[in-house]
């Protein structure tokens, strides 16, 4: 095909991904990214392995790539966005790993999980987080003040109520959160990856067997009971659904807390007006898009905003500058809880769309308003600055979130 | 208002359900979305067309007098 370039062609100089984010700015997307939507929306990126490919930050560019069946998210068709990685492309994704899938594989697996998250079997659990999350809150109150709010509140909290879902002993969590955390963090290598993963996939094998044998009322036992999924993909798919939904909200909980205690007046409305909490939660979902970032890659020629992506080429998809974006968002670096944030593609967009997001926001407008409400005056332990953010991390967040408040 | 649902390409999302309640429902079983109401009054129509907007699998489908089918 024949372009004839247009006068006004942005410059075709390839950008690398930014990934710094400024010194005190712990909720704003890394330095760079708003300028570039502004001037390029679609770019061209050089990619730390040397390959030519994109880089979409303006929110119609990055919403059409995930919509769209004929961009893959097979890992091995994938170059990867971020310096320090492996050499090479990723190997394929491991067995029950959905989100390394492409129809018609993907659909099978999607399909067989759709009916376990429906909007209403997950509301059905709201009573069983209030309890989680009361639990959590009567503990930290008998510790009195002074606690890391991640490892009292956000850590435990998602981890309770994902075991209780599939039907894996919380006891163990000791032998898959470490697993967890390695294939989440940026810093393993593709060894520790890999051991991550059959670490995980063991210790699921073993509960899959006792399932087959004697299937429970949880997830895993309904899988074991009606699928046709053979033992190594229940498995998998187990294993990475427990993955999926630690770190994740785990970091909403903690970040999100962070968030509205440093922004004058946020947490307070939610205190006013707890019926604030679904729309809060999705706002929180925009502003701080935790999963930043995303990959895809062309299987044939794609013309997008005036341009031609060739088969091959890999597109980053930056969720976190698609969701700052002042054309889909007005004024979109306030963290405004009144606003409706709907629409916002902090669980992605497309076939991959999370598939726990019902299940998230359960737990998120359950347990944000009722922390707040416990501890009228929590606040930050130490200054913010000194918070440890997740800065080399596919979820980001913080490490720690030390708080207190006044005893009664 | 007119709507129509693609069960073959609703992944089970639930942006419907969550948007439209008294419009969408997903199916207890297979997840997917059910149609509760083809041609809902007046006041759910905003409700409507936000769901049909996020569908993260296009598979809601509107017609509304005078204009063409969308998304
Ligand atoms: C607030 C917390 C969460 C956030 C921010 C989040 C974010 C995301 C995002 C952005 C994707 C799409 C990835 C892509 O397209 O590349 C995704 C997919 C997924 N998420 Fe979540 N997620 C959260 C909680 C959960 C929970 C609680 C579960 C529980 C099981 C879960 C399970 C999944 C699964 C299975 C997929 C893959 C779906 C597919 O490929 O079809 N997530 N999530
Ligand atoms: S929003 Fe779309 S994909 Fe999700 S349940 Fe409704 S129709 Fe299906």
């Amino acid at each position: 095909m024949h372009h004839e370039p247009s006068p006004h062609a942005p410059a075709d100089e390839p950008v690398t991904l930014p990934t710094q984010r400024a010194a005190g700015c712990p909720f704003d997307p890394p330095a760079g990214l708003a300028e570039l939507r502004e001037e390029r929306p679609l770019a061209r990126m050089r990619y730390p392995d040397g390959h030519l490919g994109w880089l979409a930050t303006g929110y119609s560019a990055v919403r059409s790539v995930l919509a769209d069946p004929r961009f893959s998210s097979r890992y091995e068709l994938l170059h990867l966005p971020f310096p320090g990685g492996p050499e090479g492309p990723p190997p394929p994704a491991v067995v029950g790993d959905m989100t390394g899938m492409d129809a018609p594989e993907h659909t099978r697996l999607r399909r067989l999980l759709a009916g376990k998250f429906t909007v209403r079997r997950m509301r059905r659990l709201t009573e069983r987080v209030e309890e989680i999350t009361a639990e959590h809150l009567d503990a930290m109150e008998r510790r009195g003040p002074g606690v890391d709010l991640v490892e009292a509140f956000a850590r435990p909290l998602p981890a309770l109520v994902i075991c209780e879902l599939l039907g894996v002993p919380y006891a163990d969590r000791e032998r898959f959160q470490g697993h967890a955390h390695a294939l989440m963090s940026r810093e393993s290598t593709p060894e520790e990856v890999m051991a991550a993963y059959a670490g995980l996939q063991e210790y699921m094998a073993e509960l899959v067997a006792a399932q087959r044998a004697a299937p429970s009322d949880d997830l895993l036992g309904d899988l074991a009971r009606d699928s046709d999924l053979s033992d190594d993909e229940l498995a998998g798919l187990g294993g990475f659904l427990l993955a999926a939904g630690l770190d994740t909200t785990a970091n909403m909980l903690a970040h999100g807390t962070f968030a509205l205690l440093t922004t004058p007046g946020r947490a307070d409305a939610l205190r006013a007006d707890p019926e604030l909490a679904p729309r809060a939660v999705e706002e929180l979902m925009r502003y701080l898009t935790i999963a930043h970032t995303t990959v895809r890659s062309a299987l044939e020629d794609v013309e997008l905003e005036g341009r031609t992506i060739r088969a091959g080429d890999s597109v980053t998809l930056s969720l976190e500058a698609a969701n700052r974006d002042p054309g889909r968002f007005p004024d979109p670096d306030v963290l405004d809880p009144h606003r409706t944030a709907t629409g916002h593609l902090g669980f992605g967009h497309g076939i991959h769309q999370c598939l726990g997001q019902q299940l998230a926001r359960v737990e998120l407008t359950v347990a944000l308003p009722a922390l707040l409400g416990r501890f009228p005056t929590l606040r930050l332990a130490v200054p913010a600055e000194d918070i440890p953010l997740r800065t080399h991390m596919n979820i980001y967040g913080v490490h720690r979130l030390p708080v207190t408040w006044d005893e009664v | 208002m007119d709507i129509r649902v693609d069960r073959t390409r609703c992944l089970g999302a639930g942006m419907c359900a969550l948007t439209a309640p008294q419009v969408f429902d997903q199916d207890e079983d297979d997840g997917l979305v059910l149609l509760l109401d083809a041609h809902p009054p007046q006041d759910r129509h905003t409700a409507v067309r936000t769901a049909a907007g996020i569908c993260p699998a296009s598979a809601i489908t509107l017609t509304e007098p005078g204009s063409p089918p969308h998304p």
